[in-house]
């Protein structure tokens, strides 16, 4: 499996892109604010007089272990610092990858179905949009039409599950939206070039001959042979997730853990953007190991 | 080589559509000046926040500055970072990739390191970047050309790896070509049409994410008006006044929109492998 060679890669990216970085590592760690024993302090702690290679096993064993480090402001370890911020950013995902699926697999089947009509054109052309227009523009634009002309929805903020899900439901919705078109572009566009590459085989019309509907041959022959590019694009399109998630917690203000490391940026808190780097690729990787193995569910011809 | 430059590329209704958006942009950007009579920095208490009219065509933001002059003038920014990081990325991408294809035993380190860096989220990686060093135009794009080049490599060494089969390359080996101009002579010119159309896709990438870090904070000074900082800026009166963040927002989204499908359409015309592989 090539999980583990890339997550070391990752790590040892991470750890040489602060020792590499212009300037003194410590008193980036230490903050903008920070006195010159402070920054002393966290060179001796940290090790960061040391040789370099010395200096990375230190840090990788703690990495193993789960430790991120601290916070330079609040010093609370990042883990808890992100672990306060997974509820708001995984309901976004989710939602987002649910209705993006639910929109786009359908869209996709439709559009390869009626290939070249002025209704796969048309969904086409929202296609490009979809990955033209940027997810902070669109999340604008939504709060625009549905919160300021329509008075619909609320403006901003996130309201927990446990706090009913109609007020879950009403803060979650426009984010979600903003979010999943370009997840829905991608889907859709590959969701119809998987499907013509399909709907061209000879069992095809085999199955239109023997008189079958044809909902049942697009779903029951072509999309269970089409599913395998479809399901690999959730994990090329989880990058994509991971920062548009990002944006989009700015944009209506969504206590996330992309608004975490944006707080991060502005704040220079170091760690906090290394922890989420880190845990994010993982994240990646796993996600990308879990298609490697759904692969062979969903085709029993692939094996490993 | 000969459609690279001849009609084909040029009739293409997507190219045709895509390339004169773009130069209209490009021609608004570069000629920002004339186009407008007021200077993108200076504040004016008195006009501020107001709704666009014929004397602020998209209204002032917050510091009574006129939108239009500031839309206009960071075209320049989004356009000129773009052109550059393509160049930077596709120059670095094409010798690694170059290198991997040809050079087997590099191959394996090689790929597996840009596999690592295609895991780390690009956004992310490049806002670490960018905190890192501090802001300024060149941080932002070496911010932008690092996730970009994995990309190039991969599809380049993809390119080496089917040429170097080909009878004429073999035919060269057995001659006992030297393996640099292999490379150059033979190898080279096959990645041409394939890196002019992931170039366009590199453009659009790179405005969308210069945007994105000028947006979160995290791109170029507040000194240089560009698109994302215009809507960063806008962000706390967007309910009172919001054409600041739209009119910026909807030339971000045109022009992105205009390199994509100038994108497509040089991929349907140049790269017909592409094309089926996308379904497109």
């Amino acid at each position: 499996m090539a999980a583990i060679p890339v997550m070391g890669v990752v790590a040892i990216f991470v750890f040489l892109l602060l020792r590499l970085s212009p300037g003194d590592p410590a008193a980036i760690l230490a903050g903008d604010t920070a006195t010159i024993e402070t920054i002393a302090a966290i060179r001796a702690d940290l090790g960061l007089d040391r040789p370099i290679p010395e200096q990375f096993i230190t840090w990788f064993g703690q990495l193993v272990q789960g430790d991120l480090g601290r916070s330079v402001l609040s010093k609370q370890p990042v883990t808890t610092l992100i672990a306060q911020r997974v509820e708001p950013t995984l309901s976004l995902a989710l939602c987002t990858l649910i209705f993006a699926i639910v929109v786009a697999v359908p869209m996709g089947i439709l559009a390869a179905w009626k290939q070249g009509s002025w209704l796969d054109r048309g969904i086409m052309a929202l296609s490009v949009a979809g990955f033209s227009v940027p997810v902070f523009v669109l999340g604008y634009v939504l709060i625009f039409v549905f919160s300021m002309k329509l008075d619909l929805l609320p403006v901003q903020g996130f309201a927990s599950l446990s706090e009913g899900l109609p007020a879950f439901a009403a803060r979650i919705t426009l984010p979600t939206i903003g979010l999943s078109f370009i997840y829905i572009a991608l889907f859709a566009r590959i969701t119809r070039a998987a499907m013509l590459d399909v709907l061209g085989e000879d069992y095809i019309r085999t199955a239109h001959a023997k008189g079958l509907k044809d909902h049942v041959v697009l779903v029951k022959h072509a999309l269970r042979n089409a599913a395998i590019p479809i399901v690999s694009v959730i994990g090329i399109g989880f990058a994509l997730l991971i920062g548009g998630v990002v944006i989009t917690e700015t944009v209506f203000n969504i206590p996330g853990i992309g608004r975490l490391v944006v707080d991060a940026v502005l704040a220079r808190d170091y760690p906090i953007i290394q922890g989420v780097i880190l845990l994010f690729s993982g994240i990646y990787v796993l996600i990308n190991l879990a298609i490697d193995i759904a692969y062979v569910l969903l085709d029993p011809r692939i094996r490993y | 080589m000969r459609n690279l430059f001849g009609h084909s590329a040029f009739r293409n209704p997507s190219v045709l559509i895509g390339g004169s958006i773009l130069l209209l942009l490009l021609a608004v950007s570069i000629l920002a000046p004339l186009l407008t009579q007021y200077d993108p920095q200076a504040i004016a208490p008195r006009f501020r926040l107001k709704f666009p009219s014929d004397e602020f065509l998209m209204g002032t933001d917050m510091l009574g500055r006129d939108v239009w002059t500031r839309v206009v003038h960071g075209g320049r920014v989004s356009l000129l970072v773009s052109a550059v990081v393509a160049i930077i990325a596709i120059s670095i991408g094409l010798a690694i990739g170059l290198t991997a294809g040809y050079i087997r035993w590099l191959d394996g380190p090689v790929m597996r390191t840009m596999d690592g860096l295609m895991a780390i989220p690009g956004i992310l990686l490049a806002i670490a970047l960018v905190s890192l060093s501090g802001a300024s135009l060149l941080t932002v794009i070496i911010a932008i050309v690092i996730p970009e080049i994995p990309r190039v490599a991969r599809l380049v060494r993809g390119v080496v790896l089917s040429i170097r089969e080909e009878p004429y390359v073999e035919a060269a080996v057995g001659l006992g070509t030297p393996t640099v101009k292999i490379l150059i002579k033979h190898i080279l010119p096959n990645t041409i049409a394939p890196l002019i159309v992931q170039g366009t896709y590199i453009c659009a990438s790179a405005i969308l994410v210069e945007s994105i870090l000028s947006f979160l904070g995290a791109g170029l000074p507040p000194e240089i008006p560009t698109w994302g900082n215009i809507i960063a800026e806008g962000r706390a009166v967007f309910q009172r006044a919001p054409w600041i963040i739209l009119f910026p927002g909807g030339f971000l989204a045109v022009t992105i929109l205009a390199v994509n499908i100038l994108g497509d359409g040089l991929r349907d015309t140049l790269d017909p492998r592409m094309k089926k592989r996308l379904g497109a």
